[in-house]
């Protein structure tokens, strides 16, 4: 094989693994947003504990940073996923019963306390150098079999959060969620646990989110605090689930595959040029992917998959006029 | 004593002038059209580089760019709202606040493609030594200079809000819009006005920040969050609460690495930045209509 097609392959390949991560971050916000209607404009937070955590079990003891446990790969991610999941719960507790723009303050708020834990806490992260020589499992298979190996794990666990948040959605569990987003006050009406549902929501969405974080860290092998900056993070993957369209899971995944290719493909193309317009095409791009936002949010405010009611025989569901009619029951 | 004067209590308080004119903005427009601003931040940055503009390349004074800068502000942020907030008037909030992300986004990457990420900073050494009172008390004139425009230019809007009529339209559409819109209140004259305000009181902020240390692309992210801890805490939409709630929240992370219980600061300096983000979620759970029992937005 000559270099340059090995080149593109692992190109190719490492974008398909950084969609399928940001697929993950995805489906996570999608849980909380497109479901439940929560804003969580943290992401970057249980991103990055996430990253940590699994970092921190799987690597092998150094005296940079605490932990060096040398877990297996799956026991990170899992613990990634409890963590994440925990602090959502902490963070739930406290401000879900905020209403939407709050609850987006409140969230920025606590993940960037949370990245500035870990940024001060040189003891046990290494503070603002970071931690590298995280284990990546198959990474001892000759190129281009480790990342494809890699891209197989990260293709799995993609499918596995798809099949669960698909049949969640579909199932009475979502039609709650939904119903709640919808209309807080008949969902409570008819005996809806709301703050309940909505605390499930955030704490599936935050551990989907700890797991992307977890990927991510051993897909690069390193992870610090410059890796969870909200722009790449928070930003990216809400540009994402709204471009594929919330709501969606399948509009999730389309959304972060179309953003992250463009994002990496215009890369490509700036990092052609000379060192110093390099640099400023960069921010070139983070305004076009602005603009994008926009353009999506005025006009195809539904994203490029729209939402479908999970029931696809919506006449039967047109309310009659007539109450006495009203008798089907109830979607359980 | 005097060390917490001048290093805690003076550096606090500046700060506090800063949150407070960025807070102003923040909670006019919360007040007005209900959506919490998420590219304030970044207008601040905005305005703080229009004024390096005229510094470095017409040699105006700092002092001098500042109204320029102000009103270009002003212009750019009644351009945003008509291009991308005006479609969602009758939205539901959530689309002007992801809207409100996105142009965060953009606006901030204009900046850096315009001017880059290096650190500037207005001409140095024009205000550098400072002026001491009673042998030891120092204050930088710089600080006076930003403490006395802050209240200057709180006095100007204390009088525009309770005597002119756009004003008091203005404060009428806050408290309570239909009957504002019922009794003929020209709304989209008084959204204007909110911008016009707001815009050009981040430019100030980010001026005073810029004369205050350095100016780079990321400085009105940064003034963000404590900025909404200041409007919060004032009750949001309340101008009047959200100056003392810059004050309050701009002295509690200063003061918070004095070292009050024995030598060692109370709290290491590189969580300064966090006591302002504690501060506001334990508001925002505990006390959302702020300290002075303002309205909540429900």
């Amino acid at each position: 094989m000559s270099d340059l097609v090995l080149g593109l392959m692992l190109y190719g390949v490492s974008l398909l693994t950084m969609a399928g991560i940001y697929s993950v971050l995805a489906i996570g916000l999608n849980i909380q947003w497109g479901y439940t209607g929560l804003f969580n404009a943290g992401i970057a937070g249980f991103f990055a504990v996430g990253a940590y955590v699994s970092a921190i079990l799987t690597s092998s003891p150094s005296t940079s940073f605490i932990g060096g446990l040398d877990w297996p790969f799956p026991a990170g991610l899992l613990a990634a996923m409890v963590v994440a999941g925990a602090i959502g719960y902490l963070v739930g507790r406290l401000c879900i019963r905020l209403r939407a723009d709050y609850l987006a303050i409140a969230t920025i708020g606590v993940a960037e306390i949370l990245r500035l834990i870990l940024k001060n806490e040189i003891w046990a992260t290494n503070g603002p150098r970071g931690i590298s020589n995280i284990p990546r499992p198959f990474e001892d298979l000759s190129q281009p079999w480790s990342q494809l190996a890699f891209l197989g794990v990260v293709a799995f666990v993609v499918l596995i959060a798809y099949l669960l948040a698909e049949r969640a959605g579909k199932s009475p569990w979502g039609r709650v969620m939904r119903s709640i987003r919808d209309n807080e006050a008949a969902a409570a009406a008819i005996g809806k646990d709301v703050v309940g549902f909505r605390l499930q929501g955030f704490v599936i969405g935050a551990a989907l989110m700890g797991l992307g974080g977890a990927l991510t860290a051993h897909f690069f092998k390193f992870i610090g605090p410059e890796a969870t900056e909200p722009l790449l993070t928070t930003f990216l993957v809400w540009v994402m689930l709204i471009i594929g369209g919330s709501g969606n899971n399948r509009g999730a995944m389309l959304g972060a595959l179309v953003v992250w290719t463009l994002w990496s493909a215009t890369e490509l193309l700036t990092s052609q040029l000379p060192p110093d317009w390099a640099v400023r095409a960069t921010f070139l791009r983070i305004f076009l992917i602005g603009l994008g936002l926009q353009i999506v949010l005025q006009r195809y405010s539904k994203g490029l998959l729209p939402e479908r009611p999970p029931n696809s025989r919506t006449d039967d569901m047109v309310p009659s006029v007539d109450p006495a009619q009203e008798k089907a029951p109830p979607a359980e | 004593m005097i060390e917490f004067i001048n290093f805690y209590l003076i550096p606090g308080l500046v700060l506090g002038c800063m949150y407070a004119l960025g807070a102003i903005g923040i909670s006019m427009l919360f007040g007005i059209l209900r959506f919490a601003h998420f590219a304030h931040g970044d207008v601040i940055t905005l305005g703080a580089y229009f004024a390096l503009l005229f510094v470095t390349t017409l040699g105006f004074p700092v002092l001098l760019a500042l109204p320029v800068a102000m009103v270009l502000t002003a212009i750019v942020s009644i351009g945003l709202d008509r291009a991308f907030y005006k479609p969602f008037r009758n939205s539901p909030t959530i689309y002007l606040v992801i809207a409100s992300f996105g142009v965060a986004l953009m606006v901030r990457s204009l900046v850096q493609l315009a001017w880059g990420v290096k650190v500037e900073s207005y001409a140095a050494g024009t205000f550098s030594k400072p002026i001491i009172f009673f042998d030891t008390l120092r204050i930088a004139d710089k600080h006076m200079w930003i403490a006395g425009l802050t209240i200057v230019v709180v006095v100007a809007l204390h009088y525009f809000l309770s005597r002119s009529k756009l004003g008091k339209a203005m404060r009428a559409m806050a408290d309570e819009p239909d009957l504002a819109q019922v009794s003929g209140i020209p709304t989209e004259k008084v959204v204007r006005a909110t911008w016009i305000i707001g815009g050009g009181l981040a430019a100030t902020a980010g001026v005073f920040l810029g004369m205050d240390s350095q100016l780079h692309t990321n400085m009105g992210w940064d003034l963000l969050l404590p900025i909404f801890a200041a409007a919060i805490l004032g009750g949001i939409g309340s101008p009047y609460g959200a100056i003392a709630g810059g004050l309050v929240i701009g002295m509690a992370e200063e003061l918070s690495s004095y070292p009050w219980i024995g030598d060692a600061p109370l709290l290491s300096p590189g969580y300064k930045t966090g006591v302002a983000f504690a501060l506001m979620v334990a508001l925002l759970i505990w006390r959302p209509s702020g300290l002075f029992r303002g309205r909540t937005f429900t």
